[in-house]
């Protein structure tokens, strides 16, 4: 079953292309933007964007023009769109970790100032980057409440 | 048997995904840190689910979202473990 309207092919042409527009920012936004802090913003939320526009314009092809109803497009949306803020704050844990692990030593990368500036530094006894219990008396430390 | 306008839009994603996956490259390459190198690996296995979903539309069948799928769960997986290894020295504890 071939066919549909040039709506229909207009409608998947141009999420096809948003979608393709999304992810070329995202990268670029990757390679352009100059601390970690920032270029966590770029994949995490304009890629996964632009593969969100590219199934949601390949559910509208198989559908419109084909005639056939898929799902798996938007089960790997759906999946994509839980994982991403998962993985991006792995790796922002992960960015914390080293700064604080390897801060003075030489190993650790010279990280330039963001455009956005450099976030203000924990207050002492507290960590953020947490990969143990919060300390008691610390805002996380819900026992202590 | 796609129409007139689908395979210019197939073709501009192609050679945009392909600019992407290039730019991740550099990245991975280049980037000062770990974080970087996990984040570009990353937006790298996004890229190819991408390239999977352009292709499935040009072949016209549906066949190939299950490696959309597999790719999403296990570039997520690979994610987490390599955060899991920077973070405690240790995947499965």
């Amino acid at each position: 079953m071939t066919g549909g309207g040039l709506w229909a092919e207009l409608l998947v042409a141009g999420l096809i292309v948003l979608g393709a527009v999304f992810v070329l920012i995202g990268s670029w936004g990757l390679v352009r933007l100059p601390s970690l802090m920032e270029r966590l913003h770029a994949p995490t939320k304009a890629t996964t964007l632009g593969l969100g526009a590219m199934l949601a314009g390949s559910v509208a092809y198989f559908q419109l023009i084909r005639g056939e109803w898929t799902t798996h497009e938007l089960l790997v949306s759906a999946f994509l769109f839980i994982t991403a803020p998962i993985s991006g704050n792995m790796i922002a844990k992960v960015h914390l970790h080293r700064l604080r692990c390897e801060g003075e030593t030489a190993r650790a990368p010279a990280e330039p100032p963001g455009m956005a500036g450099t976030p203000a530094p924990p207050e002492p006894g507290i960590h953020w980057a947490t990969y143990q219990a919060p300390l008691t008396g610390s805002p996380g430390d819900l026992a202590g409440d | 048997m796609t129409g007139t306008i689908i395979p210019y839009a197939l073709g501009f994603g192609f050679a945009a995904l392909g600019l992407a996956l290039l730019m991740n490259l550099w990245r991975l390459l280049r980037g000062p840190g770990v974080a970087d190198r996990i984040l570009a690996l990353d937006t790298m296995v996004i890229n190819v689910i991408g390239l999977i979903v352009l292709g499935g539309i040009a072949q016209g069948s549906g066949a190939s979202f299950q490696a959309a799928l597999l790719l999403a769960m296990v570039g997520f997986v690979g994610t987490v473990a390599y955060a899991k290894y920077v973070l405690r020295g240790d995947i499965v504890e």
